[in-house]
């Protein structure tokens, strides 16, 4: 122990199963769930929704509500879940030392607006001209704010004055993996405290399937667990809308302030494959060695999207490694793109924190754990590019 | 023996490189001398048609093969190319850079070309379910990977060989700057010894135009382009919309040494601080701005009186440099109306997630040429905004220090202090 290391102090968790730690843990242990599925809006696609949420409980203004789409308002409602874990929502002393790392895609378009012009596109040679004609006519100003991948940050700084820094990395999962690398880095070197780290995804959006579907990635067809997918029709992923924040404190901070501790973030690994070349088995490979990974049984917090190439390799490196016990979570929640790495280490930081792990999410693929998880492991090999990994510790 | 240290016992950062793309040209040599002479590469909007649109002026670059190929094409080679001359500079084997990248870049998304292509490929179905059906239909990834958030900074690190897993970031109007503070700290924490900090931004469609425009942002100075841009002027009406790119080689002091690489400059220091106040607006009393000047001088391990000149974030906005006089006069105090502080946009234009690292690299040659670019088009001096801002004319001038400010939408605000020499 070392009072520079990186614990875990707060969580807050969106997704189709319910919203906060307790509810997805509860959730999670029961044995054979079922998953929260919408099969006919984005039909031939099924996505996991969002639960019901009364987001009044972390954005108290309606004016700021207005001021957000979905997405934004997803992720500033986990962040304020993870804040009032960690006890720190509403000190303004702690709010605005604290630093902030979100992973972030980008907001949601407008789709009527979008759809209007595209369908006015196939009588108009003068394309250039109709856009400018309707854009400068029917978009909402406020819409681009609510697009703009820094405004989640910028959103939360508002909402619950997080103010120490904001930063907002873009690029898929590998996001959400840099994000946690980067705020664990900074802490452990003693540049910061506690950091405000994660991200939200939401999928009910057309722009936001398409983002998956223009390389054919999504899964379609009859749902499937994630390991289940091979050789289906479509590519393999079935998105889910949710999010996932951490709060990330130095261990001398958090046990200074008496807080509850879920577990100790251990060694954060990132890695980008060239998976033209076939770098990708090597890459995760080296990863699982960097993690060094403790002897004995091992539970898995798999974020493996259901891409098939990404999925069948992840799934061919941990099968190699008969002590680990993968659970693959997008099964229950489906793949939550830039929230998908943290929202991994938010579940691998549960199981270390109740001493027992989950249950198979698919019986026919995943095998038991009986033990008392110690150590976790959290992957995310991206469902197109960049890979990471943590190990997540009894505190 | 140089100390390698800086007043933390931190690694001091070297630059061994720079490069730098802008609507004056590829590269330091012509951009400083359009830059020290001071010439405007603000142009009219040939682009795309300018029917119905208020502004109608741009700094784009329009001379490069990817000008007209979508943002994110035009992004990766402004970002390739400003990079190149940063690792040529700085004598690196240019396939093999062996450090990690930090990329500060636009949010992408499909671009408006593509999504009518797509669209008109196909009769069945109409708006997002045609799109769709089009989309799983595609048997390349061209335009797949010009949706990804990661690909951009994903060929860059193919192309010059930089370590691990690639970050793109955004920090709106102040990416930049932020990514070479990531440089920075990575350096400073032992991570590596050298990083590749680039800020690139092709992303000046018409959608993006029109988007500032809702805003009232940009200004609408049509008729005479090169005037758009007048920073602290009584009246300025908006900022103008650029494309750039700029790239810094950084390096441990004792790296850059140890390989004989010549130092261009040092980044002696980075402050950031978050703004709660409101999505576009800064907190009235500037104390956000004012704690990232701050942060960045305690970082450098300066007083206020270290700091010889400050290039300005300087929009052009009557927001932004209202606010940013008010943030300076507030650390700097009376010494303000009498230290230099020029604005690079009055005659580049806001090259959004470029402009810090564009402005940095000209904040280190403006310290190794010891000229101070001016900020043109001062005709009409804001009254309230008592600066001496290099008004129009190039100043020669010993610089060994620089504050380069940066402050974007989503209450962004990142300082960086950079000095000639190692201390």
């Amino acid at each position: 122990m070392n009072p520079r290391d990186v614990v875990i102090s707060g969580i807050g968790l969106v997704s189709s199963l319910g919203e906060g730690p307790d509810a997805h843990w509860q959730k999670l242990v029961q044995p054979r769930l079922e998953p929260v599925l919408e099969a006919s809006r984005f039909s031939p696609y099924t996505v996991h929704p969002l639960p019901e949420i009364d987001w009044n409980l972390q954005i108290a203004k309606r004016g700021d509500q207005r001021q957000m789409e979905t997405w934004q308002r997803l992720g500033t409602y986990a962040a304020g879940l993870a804040l009032d874990d960690a006890g720190i929502k509403g000190n303004d002393e702690l709010c605005a030392t604290m630093d902030m790392v979100v992973a972030a895609g980008g907001g949601e378009r407008d789709e009527a607006v979008d759809a209007a012009i595209l369908a006015a596109s196939e009588s108009r040679n003068d394309r250039d001209v109709l856009l400018n004609e309707k854009l400068t006519t029917e978009l909402r100003p406020t819409l681009f704010l609510a697009q703009l991948s820094n405004l989640l940050a910028g959103n939360i700084s508002i909402v619950h004055k997080v103010t120490g820094s904001s930063r907002t990395f873009m690029g898929e999962e590998g996001a959400g993996v840099a994000a946690v690398e980067t705020a664990a880095a900074r802490i452990r070197s003693g540049q910061s405290t506690h950091i405000l780290v994660g991200g939200a995804f939401q999928t009910e959006h057309s722009d936001m399937l398409l983002g998956y579907e223009l390389a054919g990635y999504l899964h379609r067809g009859a749902w499937r667990p994630v390991w289940q997918r091979q050789g289906a029709e479509g590519g393999g992923v079935v998105t889910g809308s949710g999010g996932a924040f951490l709060v990330l404190e130095q261990r001398e901070h958090a046990e200074s302030r008496g807080r509850k501790i879920y577990a100790e973030l251990g060694p954060v690994l990132s890695g980008r494959a060239r998976r033209r070349r076939g770098e990708l088995d090597g890459e995760i490979d080296t990863l699982l060695k960097q993690a060094a990974l403790p002897n004995g049984e091992l539970l898995a917090i798999s974020g493996a999207s259901g891409a098939h190439a990404a999925t069948a390799a992840e799934k061919s490196a941990l099968d190699a490694n008969p002590a680990i016990a993968a659970r693959g979570f997008s099964t229950l929640t489906g793949h939550m793109k830039e929230a998908q790495f943290p929202f991994a280490v938010a579940l691998a930081a549960l199981a270390v924190d109740r001493k027992a792990a989950y249950p198979v999410f698919d019986a026919t693929v995943e095998k038991p754990f009986a033990g008392v998880p110690k150590t976790v492991l959290a992957t995310a090999i991206g469902y197109h590019q960049f890979e990471g990994m943590a190990l997540i510790k009894a505190a | 023996m140089a100390n390698l240290n800086d007043h933390m016992g931190r690694p001091i950062v070297a630059v061994t490189g720079i490069g730098v793309v802008t609507s004056l040209g590829v590269g330091k040599a012509d951009n400083w001398a359009a830059l020290t002479s001071g010439k405007s590469g603000i142009h009219p909007i040939t682009r795309f048609p300018v029917d119905h649109l208020n502004t109608r002026i741009s700094g784009m670059v329009d001379f490069l093969p990817s000008s007209s190929k979508g943002a994110s094409l035009l992004t990766y080679e402004l970002a390739e190319t400003a990079a190149q001359e940063a690792m040529s500079e700085a004598g690196l084997d240019a396939g093999d850079f062996g450090g990690p990248l930090f990329l500060a870049s636009p949010p992408v998304e499909l671009d408006w070309s593509e999504r009518f292509s797509l669209y008109n490929s196909d009769t069945h179905d109409t708006g997002a379910e045609r799109l769709l059906r089009v989309a799983r239909g595609l048997r390349e990834l061209d335009i797949f990977e010009t949706t990804q958030f990661g690909s951009i900074a994903d060929r860059l690190a193919d192309r010059f060989g930089t370590r691990g897993l690639p970050i793109t970031l955004s920090t709106a109007c102040a990416s930049g700057a932020t990514a070479i503070q990531l440089g920075v700290e990575a350096i400073r924490r032992g991570e590596c010894d050298r990083a590749l900090s680039i800020g690139a931004d092709g992303s000046a469609t018409a959608e993006a135009l029109i988007r500032f425009s809702l805003l009232s942002a940009l200004s609408t100075h049509n008729d005479i382009p090169e005037k758009a841009s007048k920073p602290f002027s009584k009246d300025r009406d908006g900022f103008v919309l650029a494309e750039g790119s700029g790239a810094l080689v950084l390096e441990s002091l004792e790296a850059a040494l140890a390989r004989g690489a010549t130092v261009l400059g040092i980044l002696r220091g980075c402050g950031e601080k978050a703004d709660d106040f409101h999505r576009t607006r800064s907190k009235p009393d500037g104390s956000p701005a004012i704690a990232a000047v701050r942060a960045a001088l305690a970082d450098a391990g300066l007083s206020e009186d270290g700091i010889d000149y400050v290039n300005a974030h300087g929009t052009s906005t009557p927001e932004n440099d209202k606010m940013e006089h008010l943030s300076l006069s507030t650390v700097f105090g009376e010494r303000i109306s009498s230290m230099p502080v020029s604005s690079n946009k009055s005659m580049i234009g806001h090259t959004l997630s470029a402009a810090g690292a564009v402005e940095a690299a000209f904040s280190l040659m403006t310290m190794r040429e010891s000229v101070i670019p001016p900020t043109i088009n001062y005709d009409n001096p804001d009254p309230a905004i008592v600066l001496d801002v290099v008004p129009n004319t190039k100043r020669n001038a010993e610089v060994g220090t620089v504050l380069s400010n940066s402050f974007g939408f989503g209450g962004q605000n990142t300082c960086l202090v950079m000095a000639r020499e190692p201390v």
